[in-house]
């Protein structure tokens, strides 16, 4: 895992509500079974027409959303399937934070479990990023503090534990395994299920 | 919530699992008893432990099925299924190959257990009451039907079941729906699920784990609690659960995984301590008069966005999320969705796809033909339910109707199969999701339960199954 500090970016803003990970990424492109080559399909059904144009009047198609790392999302963020690949392809497109007014369960899980930052905000600090459109942001993980280019901050909430990792740059697969002694003692503890599971 | 105080049925499921508590910095490690795999969300955490050298720790409580992107159309036995689409046949030799390599028991394509990953685990005793159970898929949520925590994973966290045999969770706060007096007649588990959506909301439930309650959850069999805590997710929980009653012992007792003889009766008699305490306290608490209700259909792009069959379409009044719902659909504020012609009929998906779901539907086809124009899929949710509906005849009063008798699988409910909608079509579906595209792009999708369906198959419109059923 790369670490996570802080980052300097402009913001490109699609403030939908509820936005689910089938706009995100629809169900026809997850055929694949690599983590890379979803950037190309990110808001597929919202980004180009039916004969794959890009629509003009989709913020992410226009000129000035060009470079923008950030994107600036509504309330409940990628709600619906739990498919990684929502998160694979806003970070293959080139997001590495999301700011939105609150995210779904789920996708926020994936999200910081890639180096996706969920940035929860306030209605002020969301209508403040909506009034200056494509303006840059600085998004500080230690400081855990958005700053405006008004110089404006705010200060976000984000799972600890998720902080550490992304800070120190350690996955947590790799603390997962570092449990095992413990979880060998719970499984000695408990037994096997009785009826037991597979084949 | 103090261990020593009345508890919930969640709180009793989860202390049972901690393998190691919480701590100021680290969340819990949370023990996983089953894990269900597909072919879609887990060939990148297959490649992760391959890259890492790491086995899969338990393969004994981890089972396979494909069902997403596994073709549905008619077979001819002994003839070996083709997979028309390339992608999607990389795909499942892929998860035959990773089971094949990781040692994971895997209900393929063409085996007689094939089927809907959140069918078969239930159908085959797997899924039992006080389990923990993920799988790469949101629709987990209905494996808490039995009174398990079942919820769904993206694919790292896959990967770290697979490695670890556990998951790092922080604690959901819970929401008791409690579900007063009775459905009435015509009204079904879908109509309930759909009713409790449009109440709170899509993310009404978020960071919480429901737990269903009341005299109206106790009516339900097993498999109608099953639809109920399937849509779960669609109001942003966490898992669903209902507290294991004598209706959850009789459908597990005999199932192939199901304990027998000793081991059922010590089974049992600890199931029968997981129901929620007196007196626990819940951080939330919704009330439901289920005897009020009316069958339930959506309009909109999510499944929040639902009303009673005879509504009308609400009027956005500046709402832009309605307005581009509305948009969308083609629909008009103020209109009735009774009588709206439709393209296509979906009768499947985990959440309506099992025997009494087909039997629902079969009353209403029975003697009856699908409208001329209209096209009508019946999609078992895996070859048990397929097995059974034959031998009741049900397929005979689906084709005999004119409908589409199917293999099993997810089919048109996330349209990756082949199966899918052209842009503009309308169709009355079953399943659990009306976003934008999910069945197909462009696609328009009114969810409903499978009399609605089925009603909509025979009158190609939009129709109050209670009048055919009189
Ligand atoms: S039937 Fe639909 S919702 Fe259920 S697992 Fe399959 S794709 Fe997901």
């Amino acid at each position: 895992m790369e670490r996570i500090t802080r980052f300097t970016s402009p913001t490109v803003a699609w403030p939908a509500d509820d936005v689910d990970t089938d706009q995100v990424i629809p169900a026809r492109f997850l055929k694949g079974t690599a983590r890379s080559g979803w950037g190309e399909h990110l808001f597929a059904d919202r980004r180009y027409d039916a004969d794959g144009r890009p629509r003009p009047e989709f913020p992410l198609n226009r000129p000035e959303a060009k470079g923008a790392r950030v994107l600036v999302a509504g309330r409940n963020f990628g709600c619906g399937s739990s498919r990684e690949h929502a998160v694979w392809a806003l970070q293959g497109y080139g997001f590495q934070a999301v700011i939105a007014l609150s995210f779904a369960d789920i996708f926020r899980g994936n999200a910081l479990k890639n180096g996706l930052l969920p940035v929860a905000v306030e209605e002020s600090t969301h209508a403040r990023l909506l009034s200056a459109p494509g303006s840059a942001v600085t998004v500080d993980l230690e400081a855990q503090k958005v700053t405006l280019a008004d110089g404006m901050g705010a200060s976000f909430v984000i799972d600890p534990f998720a902080r550490y990792c992304l800070l120190n740059g350690i996955d947590e697969l790799q603390f997962l395994l570092g449990q095992e002694e413990a979880v060998a003692a719970y499984e000695r503890r408990t037994g096997p299920l009785s009826g037991g599971i597979p084949s | 919530m103090s261990e020593a105080g009345p508890r919930t049925l969640f709180d009793k499921v989860w202390a049972s699992h901690v393998v190691v508590p919480a701590t100021a910095h680290t969340p819990a490690v949370l023990y996983v008893d089953l894990h269900l795999v597909h072919e879609v969300t887990s060939p990148q955490a297959f490649a992760l432990l391959r890259e890492r050298g790491l086995r899969v720790r338990r393969p004994d409580r981890t089972v396979a099925t494909m069902d997403h992107s596994t073709p549905t159309a008619p077979r001819r036995p002994g003839v070996p299924i083709p997979i028309p689409d390339a992608e999607a046949a990389a795909q499942v030799s892929a998860l035959e190959a990773n089971c094949r390599d990781f040692g994971i028991p895997l209900h393929a394509l063409g085996s007689e257990r094939q089927g809907i990953v959140h069918v078969i685990g239930p159908e085959l005793g797997l899924t039992r009451p006080g389990m923990t159970i993920v799988c790469g898929d949101s629709h987990t949520s209905t494996h808490g039907a039995f009174g398990a925590l079942a919820f769904g994973i993206g694919t790292s966290e896959v990967g770290h079941v697979l490695a670890t045999q556990c998951l790092l969770q922080s604690r959901p706060r819970t929401l008791a729906v409690e579900m007063d007096g009775r459905l009435p007649p015509g009204v079904t588990a879908k109509d309930l699920i759909l009713a409790l959506i449009a109440r709170i909301g899509i993310g009404g439930a978020n960071g919480h784990v429901i737990e269903y309650r009341g005299p109206a959850i106790r009516a339900l069999s097993m498999e109608e609690r099953m639809t109920v805590c399937n849509m779960s997710i669609e109001a942003g929980a966490r898992a669903g659960m209902i507290a294991p009653d004598d209706t959850t012992f009789e459908w597990v007792c005999g199932r192939p995984h199901a304990p027998k003889g000793a081991e059922w009766e010590a089974a049992v008699r600890s199931w029968r301590t997981l129901p929620t305490d007196d007196g626990a306290p819940f951080d939330r608490t919704v009330r439901v008069d289920a005897s009020a209700l009316e069958p339930m259909i959506t309009y909109g792009t999510n499944p929040g966005m639902g009303i009673p069959i005879r509504g009308t379409v609400p009027d956005p009044a500046g709402n832009a999320t309605l307005q581009r719902a509305l948009a969308y659909m083609g629909l008009q504020p103020g209109e009735q969705l009774l009588g709206r012609p439709v393209d296509v009929v979906f009768i499947g998906s985990c959440t309506n796809s099992r025997l009494s779901d087909l039997r629902q539907a079969a009353s209403v086809f029975a003697g009856r033909k699908v409208a001329p124009g209209v096209r009508v899929l019946v999609v078992p949710g895996s070859q048990q339910v397929k097995r059974e509906a034959e031998a009741e005849g049900l397929d005979r009063i689906f084709r005999d109707a004119g409908a589409d008798w199917r293999e099993s699988g997810c089919s048109l409910c996330i349209a990756m199969n082949g199966d899918r909608l052209e842009a503009g079509q309308y169709a009355v579906s079953t399943s659990n999701r009306n976003f934008e595209g999910r069945q197909g792009a462009g696609g328009r999708t009114f969810l409903a339960s499978p009399l609605t369906a089925a009603a909509a198959a025979v009158t190609g419109r939009i129709a109050d199954a209670r009048e055919m059923l009189r």
